[in-house]
């Protein structure tokens, strides 16, 4: 395998190479480079700097080229790497670069390991691990022959990447002497020069003349530690890299890449084949990248060449891990990431290559580090370069090792430093590719493809399968059989947004009328008529795709086939060409067989003192007078049928019978909150236009009635009972909302104690917090859930409230939970305003009962959302809104076809907000596999950890947080490493190869980790910790995606239509003279930095001075000027985007609030003892060895 | 030396007290021959226009288990400026302020005529009167019409400074708050949960536990701001009251077809007692229910809401099979014990075609004393004058009504009280006069009348405790006094006191005396009251063959025949609203209840009474019939066909028209004065009303004897009942047999 990588690798590196031209790195690593570069450069935009960068340029274009192609095929389906034949070898480069880096990041520290890997994982990443592998290849080859050899080079090479590295790191990282492992670096460096030079002795003179001029470029890369590799790759980087000198000593190996470049010959031909994906490395295999891959097997998989241990074997000895901490530890933070870096770079570094790599090297990282990008190429490409160089030696089957080898000495230059954070995969940069490359509309015809992600924007054409914006999948391309599907631990996991908002511009599922005897179904499983139901019998007959059951074709309904078998009215019924609509539903699916009645909306306001004092009854009040004429409606031209009913309440509760026909209102009180009833049902709900008079007059009386207040105590329970017996009097469903302020410890059912323990974090019975203190509520919610009561809990606690249980209800029964700490009506008025607005018009269904079909073969087994299920297929939802997801988890029973594919049907019944009784289809049909590189080709990493948080906030009510963690990165190790073992091509153990589109899972999963319901912050209170657990259970994905890897903005240069390009969440991201927007769904905050410019300042705040912003400001000034006005306009867009009403906090640098922002820098080391990305990354790659060891 | 009819008469109209005897047997032994026990008719508030109060508070024996309060028949020493009690014997020092007392100088209590005298208690708190209206919404709109009417109306009658306060139910009870501007707020409870007083008393928000307890005050729920949220003066929520009587609904909830509205009286009684108990207890108040319908759900059910069970009969309760029957006459009774407790009075209004549950429900009214109305409808003049009634003011302006009375008795030594029959409850004092053998509610010498009107009378009952061998000294006086306290309408406390005496006779030599002493109306009357008592509590058969052997004069046949003791032809509703009256009324209503009156009409002479008997229904006669609960007015078959034909109309026939218009205006003069106003009835020879003249009369005549050629006078009569006569000629066996 490894050699088809390498080769594959050296033929599109050859290619690009020839590029480059440069030396004998330029020929085989440039290419890989160059693509690397780009997205390297994409990432690190900063490094790019270097004087390398020229080089990088000329890769840059290459590669860019290159990477168009690569995203064609990644971008796709991961499945590119593996796909992408040859031709697309440049692009994947760039594609794979990004991973790569990312992968060698990670394989920086295991570096080694990963560029082998890389390269066997056609995958870019994998190629750069490669290449960084390969790099130590060039040792390795040394290695390869006798892995001791290698190790002992390598060991320094991927010393510097990786522990193993940690020589080689160490090399590097001697310098970082971070980890302690590095202290050995020290010597890495100089092993692996030796080794380099052994091995590749041409080359390391190349390599260590480069790593001369590296060591002076350090001081101008430092930032890009990442350079630094490159520096070893290219001598160019050299400067960077300088600070590498480990580096140049990897570089050496990388040097030897140069030879490689004589193996770039080898790869050349490989790689002509490989090009177009890493696979191009397999390139021989190229024909069909797959094909190559195959021999990777998994190498597509490879893409996720998330391996960066380009190191290898030698690694594994180094003990990785320390490897990668030391790598990051050493530098600045830049520098671990150059340790990352390194890993990329490694791969470049060693493929010498760098020559080409080098150009990229500048434009990605550390640019500076030409070398490094020397490197990273190499890793990617140049790794193969350089695993061919070795592979040459060695035979095909060692090629990890050269791998290794390379990475060897890449490495060395990490190990000095951290990984190179720019090196390792960029979420920024994936999103960014992808939304470059969504252009076309995305059609939902094609069986398994993959969608855009979630932050592109695209237009998507219904062709038989549900919107992505419907319903997404972890994977769409399943295994076949349990075995697989156990194997590669892939969660197969649907997320479903059974009634999402479409854009204006698709059109909302159609309604289809079957007539009395309701939509058609197949006679045993009862899946609703679908395109994917087959006519036979010339249309009398249609058998079921699901159990493949025959149900005749009722005689109002039959039509003939055409020659193809299609009906001929195929096109003019939507439930037959269309992958989502909706049907009219008869009578037999209502309750008690009767036609619902239209829903009503019940206000329930919290009078008590600390309500009244805060505003918000005052504010809810007047608020409502005008909402009450946005009442959800169907049609627009039409009054609402929607009817209302209002109560306050403190420890007991008021009615108000507002009937049209009352001059005034009347208030009925019920203290008898031990058996709650309703006082009245006549006059309680009403219609507002009819009862407009009395209904305002109502909302004028209630603040001035209870403003002398001095009841603090409040009920809960009976509250929620009276909504409900309301709406069970009323004989309909409907929504409560329910203002509320404070632990409901007055005695009625439903008490509730103060119980907020935070000595209780962090042990075992941690979890009992997050379960409901009383049982009372789990009751209640039921019977909420049998009545389609859905509850929306505002809540404006002071202090604790025990969110945990007060969720339970409206968890329970598809509603939403807001909450206003510390509310004051002059800041949060606007926010909770919006919330309130929102939710009160959103589009939304009551009583609701969703099902999921699926063909035979899976099963729906789990369900995670705001649900109530009384059984295991029927997930009861007593409202569901626009907004709301089930993730639905697919388990297999038996095997699937690969001919067939797996399907899916997700029906919901509903009660629409005009009464009417409905049926919402969503179709969603995917491939099977019998490869697993197949699965690994096709997953969609934003779904994966929508899927993991949920599953993961879940357990947290049954196990240890610490369990939970522990269990989420086994779980991902074994998700990675499964792929490593079966997809990617052979590599070096030390070396991290991530599968090309899970490539930032381990960043994203490090998110979850981080999260303060998996590792609370100090000042995090358990209710903040409930809340956001409940909340997170009913995101789609792509609020998830925000809440996890928050969205960061610069906002120094807005010009034109286009968002400014986001960077990575980290401070050292941060410029202290500019301002940054960051958006996590639930927060926005405005960062600026004590050095902002006056310009930028004026622009915003209208003051030229930082000392003058104040900091309380909720909104922005409106000033008369493009940049304010955009600004702004960018504001509102956020908001506009979020299910909730985003508060802007405006952070000033260095001030407290300071804090709370840093919170969201995801990919730093946060104060509660959540690890950076990179050291993630290290840790990740090291369960990923053990496991595969 | 006057008659002992003048006796009598005049004793009753000084003292309101007829005694069935008004000469004591001196022995036990003697006084059980009689049969008839010695006991009287005490009305405690009988009007005495000629009475004013005395301004002061009366002289009490200082005896602490006598404190007899100074009367015309103690022994007073003038010079020695003491007293001696004529119950207990204690010598007592005159007050301070009697200093000036002499032979000539007596102070108004001591002079004969005296005997029943007022005193005005001038200290404590003045607390208002507070009437709390209770009233059901499950009517039909025109009832419901009708009764917004009455209530806005009875609004300007009630005194402007009594507190005034609403309550509604139907499915839910609603307490509504009156002080509020804007919004009308009520509290509501649910209808079918039983609630204890404190957790009314929480729910109204009327106790502050935390703080009163705070401030060592033993729970003081007499926060005023807090009562004054449901009970307001009428004058100061006069037009808000009456703005919420007129927007009140019916009860929204919808009543299913074969349904009863749900109707929760027994929750919302428990709530009105709970209110007035936490807010004004011991305070004159009277809560005034309005239903139109019996208790369907909750505390207190009468009846399920499935129409197709009816409600119970006697049949039902005489088979056991009245479901509801014990659990809720027991809930009404605990209730009705709460309330009188505190001094609270309930009355019921009662207006439905079918039952309304007054049998369960009665003791509410019987044991507080309060009034129970029933009709058919609120939407009819008997309901409407007699609600009015309830309002009437006596000659001084002042409302008939009283409040919170408490009424004791002393005797002297040779007497002992057994009991009393009458809207009260025992207070449970024990004492040296209280005997041992119970009659009525017996068992204390102290009874608590929490209304009172100036005809509410009980019956009480003595026993002659001296021994046979000790016979009581020639002349010697037996004396009984009673003192009632009670709250005046005015808010006065006031207290009345009468002491009576009668001489003893020793039954041997004297008998002829005893005998002649004998007051056969005011026995018959006590006689009754005592078998209606016994029915309350026992089957009716078992009543009726004690009254038989008890002897007695004609008119136990129509006692025996009249509803009080008959259930037949009655619902058990019925049945308990005229034992409830009979047993309060006075004398004279008393007597009217046991034998109708019946008068003759016509054109031989002036009006005449006639014999109750079938022969007097003669077709050239009109008749008026006056049960207390029915008026009657009986055209005969001649009278009626010439009133057909228009002859009244003719100038001459004027004297037919006199004729027709002379029981009218009879009628109209008892409507005025009689409470609760009785169903007026005016109909003629054949009409289906003449059923409750010819119910009443005594079936001298039935088909069973009336032969076709016989020329007697008057109308068969369609019973199997036996006859004045047939009844007469057994009691005559019965008593020669007996007596042998």
């Amino acid at each position: 395998m490894n050699v088809n990588q390498q080769t594959p690798m050296a033929s599109p590196y050859g290619q690009p190479q020839p590029g480059y031209g440069q030396p004998g790195y330029g020929a085989g690593y440039p290419a890989p480079y160059a693509p690397y570069n780009n997205p390297a450069s994409v990432y690190q935009p900063g490094a790019p700097p270097q004087g390398p960068l020229r080089g990088p340029p000329t890769s840059v274009p290459a590669p860019v080229s290159a990477a168009p192609q690569a995203y064609s095929h990644y971008g796709q389906g991961e499945m590119q790497n593996g796909p992408p034949p040859g031709s697309q070898a440049p692009p994947r480069p760039a594609v794979s670069q990004p991973y790569n880096q990312g992968a060698v990041n990670l394989s920086g520290p295991p570096q080694p390991y990963p560029q082998q890997y890389g390269a066997p994982p056609p995958m870019q990443q994998v190629t750069n691990q490669m290449t960084g592998m390969q790099i130590s290849t060039g040792p390795p080859t040394a290695a390869g022959p006798g892995y001791a050899p290698p190790h002992s080079s390598q060991p320094p090479t991927s010393a510097a990447y990786s522990i193993a590295p940690h020589p080689a790191y160490t090399q590097g990282p001697p310098p970082a002497s971070m980890a302690p492992s590095q202290p050995p670096p020290p010597r890495d460096p100089a092993p692996p020069q030796p080794y380099y030079g052994g091995p590749p002795p041409p080359q390391h003179p190349a390599s260590s003349a480069s790593a001369a001029p590296l060591p002076p470029p350090p001081s101008s890369h430092q930032s890009f530690p990442p350079t630094s590799y490159p520096g070893p790759q290219a001598p160019l980087p050299a400067g960077p890299q300088a600070p590498l000198p480990p580096g140049p000593q990897a570089q050496p190996p990388y040097a030897q890449g140069p030879p490689p470049p004589g193996s770039q010959p080898h790869y050349a031909p490989a790689p002509p084949h490989a090009h177009g994906s890493y696979p191009a490395a397999r390139g021989p295999p190229p024909p069909s990248q797959p094909g190559p891959y195959p021999p990777a097997g998994p190498p597509p998989t490879s893409a996720p060449p998330g391996h960066y241990q380009g190191t290898m074997p030698p690694q594994p000895p180094a003990g990785q891990p320390a490897t990668y901490h030391s790598g990051p530890p050493p530098p600045r933070a830049q520098m671990p990431p150059s340790s990352m870096a390194q890993t990329n770079h490694l791969p470049p570094g060693p493929q010498g290559p760098p020559g080409p790599l080098g150009p990229p090297g500048p434009l990605q990282q550390p640019p500076p580090q030409p070398g490094m990008q020397g490197g990273y190429p190499p890793q990617q490409n140049g790794a193969f370069g350089q695993v061919r160089g070795p592979q040459p030696g060695y035979p095909g089957p060692y090629p990890g090792q050269q791998n290794y080898g390379p990475q060897a000495p890449a490495p060395a230059a990490q190990a000095q430093k951290r990984l190179d954070p720019d090196a390792i995969p960029s979420p920024i940069q994936v999103i960014e590719d992808d939304r470059v490359k969504t252009t076309e509309p995305f059609t939902t015809g094609v069986r398994g493809q993959a969608p855009p992600l979630v932050t592109s924007n695209f237009h998507v054409k219904d062709q038989g399968n549900a919107s992505p914006r419907f319903v997404r999948c972890t994977a769409y391309n399943m295994p076949c059989t349990a075995d697989m599907a156990k194997q590669s631990q892939v969660p197969l996991a649907a997320v479903i947004k059974p009634l999402a908002t479409l854009p204006p511009d698709e059109t909302p599922p159609y309604l289809v009328d079957h007539g009395e005897a309701g939509p058609i179904r197949c006679n045993r499983c009862k899946a609703y008529m679908c395109p994917y139901m087959q006519f036979i019998e010339g249309g009398r007959r249609f058998q079921c795709g699901f159990c493949s059951c025959v149900s005749d074709v009722p005689p109002h309904y039959f039509q003939h086939l055409d020659h193809t078998g299609k009906r001929v009215d195929c096109y003019d019924r939507p439930e037959l060409s269309l992958g989502s609509y909706e049907f009219l539903a008869t009578v037999d699916y209502c309750k008690n067989n009767k036609l619902p009645q239209p829903p009503a909306f019940i206000f329930l306001i919290d009078v008590s003192y600390n309500a009244v004092k805060s505003g918000m009854v005052n504010i809810v009040c007047q608020e409502l007078k005008t909402l009450l004429d946005h009442l959800p409606r169907e049609n627009p031209e039409m009054d609402s049928v929607v009817r209302v009913g209002f109560v306050t309440y403190n420890k007991v509760l008021h009615f108000y019978n507002v009937k049209a026909s009352l001059a005034q209102p009347q208030m009925l009180v019920v203290s008898d909150v031990a058996d709650m009833f309703v006082p009245l049902l006549d006059g309680f709900l009403v219609n507002v236009k009819e009862s407009r008079m009395v209904i305002d007059s109502l909302l004028d009386q209630i603040p001035e009635m209870f403003a002398d207040t001095r009841e603090t105590e409040t009920v809960f329970g009976p509250v929620i009972q009276a909504g409900l017996e309301a709406l069970k009097a009323a004989d309909c469903a409907g929504k409560l909302f329910v203002f509320h302020t404070s632990l409901p410890i007055a005695e009625a059912p439903g008490k509730l104690k103060n119980r907020e323990d935070k000595k209780l974090i962090g042990t075992d019975k941690e979890k009992s917090l997050f379960q409901p203190q009383v049982g009372f509520y789990s009751t209640l919610a039921k019977d909420c859930v049998a009545q389609g009561c859905c509850v929306d809990l505002f809540l404006f606690p002071n202090q604790y409230v025990d969110v945990a249980t007060l969720g339970v209800v409206p968890v329970s029964t598809g509603g939403s939970v807001y909450k206003y700490t510390y509310f004051q009506a002059q800041s949060d008025r606007e926010r909770f305003l919006n919330d309130l607005r929102r939710n009160v018009e959103k589009p939304m269904g009551f009583d609701a009962v969703l099902r999921v079909r699926t063909s035979t073969g899976i099963r729906a087994t789990d369900f995670f959302g705001s649900f109530f299920m009384s059984n295991t297929t029927d997930v009861e939802l007593a409202g569901l809104d626009c907004d709301k997801t089930v993730t639905v988890e697919f388990r297999h029973d038996d095997k699937l076809s690969e001919e067939t594919g797996a399907l899916m049907q997700c029906a919901v019944l509903y009660t629409s907000c005009s009464g009417q009784r409905r049926l919402r289809v969503h179709n969603m049909a995917v491939n099977c596999c019998s490869q697993l590189a197949d699965l690994y080709r096709n997953c969609e990493t934003d779904t994966i950890i929508n899927f993991f948080s949920k599953y993961a906030f879940r357990s947290v009510l049954t196990s240890p947080t610490k369990t939970v963690r522990e269990g989420l990165v086994n779980q991902c190790a074994a998700i990675l490493a499964c792929y490593r073992k079966n997809c990617a091509s052979p590599s070096s153990a030390g070396q991290l190869i991530l599968p090309e589109c899970m490539k930032l899972l381990p960043v994203y999963l490090n998110c979850v980790l981080k999260s303060d319901v998996l590792l609370p912050a100090a000042d995090v209170s358990l209710d903040d910790r409930a809340y956001l657990r409940q909340l997170l259970s009913g995101m789609d994905v792509s609020e998830s995606h925000v809440f996890f890897y928050p969205r960061l903005l610069p906002l120094m240069k807005l010009e034109g239509d286009s968002l400014p390009l986001a960077v990575r969440d980290s401070e050292e991201r941060l410029s202290k003279g500019g301002a940054y927007l960051l958006e996590t769904g639930l927060h926005l905050f405005l960062w600026v930095g004590a050095n902002a410019q006056q310009e930028l300042l004026l622009n915003i705040f209208g003051t030229p001075s930082f000392g003058q912003i104040d900091p309380n400001l909720t909104s922005l000034p409106v000033l008369d000027n493009p940049f304010s006005k955009r600004l702004r306009e960018i504001v509102d867009a956020f908001r506009a985007q979020r299910s909730r009403y985003m508060k802007l906090i405006v952070v000033k640098q260095e001030d407290k609030a300071e804090l709370i922002f840093r919170h969201f820098l995801v990919e730093d080391k946060n104060a509660s003892g959540g690890a950076s990305y990179v050291d993630f990354l290290c840790h990740m790659h090291k369960e990923i060895r053990q496991l595969l060891s | 030396m006057t008659t002992y009819q003048e006796f009598i008469q005049q004793n009753e109209d000084r003292d309101g007290v007829r005694f069935s005897w008004n000469l004591w047997p001196s022995s036990r032994l003697e006084a059980t021959r009689l049969v008839v026990p010695v006991s009287c008719l005490f009305t405690p508030l009988k009007e005495r226009p000629d009475l004013p109060p005395v301004q002061y508070e009366p002289v009490m024996c200082g005896r602490a288990n006598c404190k007899a309060v100074l009367n015309p028949l103690c022994q007073v020493d003038f010079r020695a400026k003491i007293w001696a009690c004529n119950f207990c014997f204690q010598r007592n020092p005159f007050p301070p302020s009697y200093a000036g007392i002499s032979d000539v100088n007596q102070p108004a209590e001591l002079m004969p005529q005296f005997s029943t005298i007022e005193y005005v208690v001038q200290r404590g708190p003045v607390a208002p009167l507070i009437f709390l209206y209770v009233v059901d919404t499950c009517l039909e709109e025109e009832d419901l019409q009708a009764l917004r009417e009455s209530l806005q109306m009875s609004l300007s009658l009630l005194p402007p400074n009594a507190l005034v306060g609403l309550i509604t139910f139907g499915r839910m009870v609603q307490v509504h708050e009156l002080s509020c501007e804007g919004i009308a707020k009520s509290y509501v409870f649910r209808g079918t949960k039983e609630l204890s007083s404190k957790q009314i008393q929480e729910m109204l928000g009327l106790m502050k536990p935390a703080v009163s307890g705070q401030q060592g005050r033993p729970a003081a729920p007499q926060d005023p701001s807090a009562t004054c949220r449901f009970l307001q003066p009428v004058h100061r929520v006069d037009m808000n009251l009456t703005d919420l009587l007129g927007e009140l609904q019916r009860d929204p909830w919808p009543v299913p077809q074969g349904k009863r509205p749900l109707r929760s009286t027994g929750v919302a009684l428990s709530v009105a007692v709970g209110l007035l108990e936490g807010a004004f207890p011991n305070t004159g108040a009277r809560v005034m229910l309005f239903t139109g319908g019996p208790p369907t759900q909750g505390p207190g059910m009468v009846v399920g809401d499935e129409l197709k069970t009816p409600i119970r009969s006697w049949h039902d309760i005489q088979k056991d099979n009245a479901r509801h029957l014990k659990k809720s006459s027991k809930y009404y009774d605990t209730l009705a014990n709460r309330t009188a407790v505190n001094g609270h009075s309930i009355d019921i209004y009662a207006c439905a075609l079918d039952q309304t549950g007054l049998l369960e429900m009665k003791c509410l009214s019987n044991l507080t004393g309060g009034h129970i109305v029933m009709g058919d409808s609120f939407n009819t003049s008997l309901f409407k004058q007699t609600f009015q009634r309830v309002f009437s003011k006596d000659y001084s302006g002042e409302f008939r009504m009283a409040f919170g009375g408490t009424m004791e008795v002393k005797t002297s030594r040779e007497l002992k009280v057994c009991g009393a029959i009458g809207p009260c409850v025992s207070l449970g004092a024990k004492g040296p006069s209280v005997s041992e053998n119970e009659m009525g509610v017996g068992g204390t010498s102290q009874w608590k009348v929490c209304s009172l009107n100036p005809s509410t009378t009980l019956a009480m009952f003595f026993e002659v405790v001296s021994q046979h061998n000790a016979p009581v000294p020639q002349g010697g006086r037996g004396a009984i006094q009673f003192v009632t306290q009670y709250q005046h309408s005015s808010t006065q406390r006031r207290i009345r006191v009468t002491t009576v005496a009668r001489n003893w006779a020793d039954a041997q030599s004297q008998i002829q005396h005893i005998e002649s002493s004998f007051d056969q109306e005011a026995s018959a009357v006590i006689m009754a009251r005592l078998g209606v008592f016994r029915a309350e509590s026992e089957e009716g058969p078992d009543v009726l063959r004690w009254l038989d052997r008890q002897l007695i004069r004609l008119f136990m046949f129509h006692l025996r025949r009249s509803p009080f003791l008959q259930v037949f032809n009655n619902s058990p509703d019925e049945s308990s609203y005229y034992r409830h009256h009979f047993v309060r009324q006075d004398l004279t209503q008393s007597l009217i209840m046991v034998q109708p009156m019946l008068y003759s009409y016509s054109f031989h002479g002036p009006p005449e009474p006639v014999l109750l008997d079938s022969s007097s229904i003669l077709p050239d006669r009109i008749l008026l019939m006056d049960t207390f609960f029915q008026l009657v007015i009986y055209h005969g078959e001649t009278i009626a066909q010439w009133r057909k034909a228009g002859y009244q109309e003719m100038a001459e026939y004027e004297n037919f028209k006199q004729l027709l218009q002379a029981p009218l205006d009879d009628a109209q003069e008892i409507l005025q004065t009689r409470f609760p106003m009785p169903r007026y009835v005016d109909t003629e020879h054949g009409g289906s009303q003449a059923r409750f003249l010819l119910s009443k009369v005594n079936p001298s005549q039935t088909h069973n004897n009336s032969n076709g050629w016989t020329q007697e006078p008057g109308a068969p009569i369609l019973t199997d009942d036996v006859s004045l006569q047939v009844f007469m000629d057994h009691l005559k066996k019965l008593a020669v047999s007996s007596s042998t």
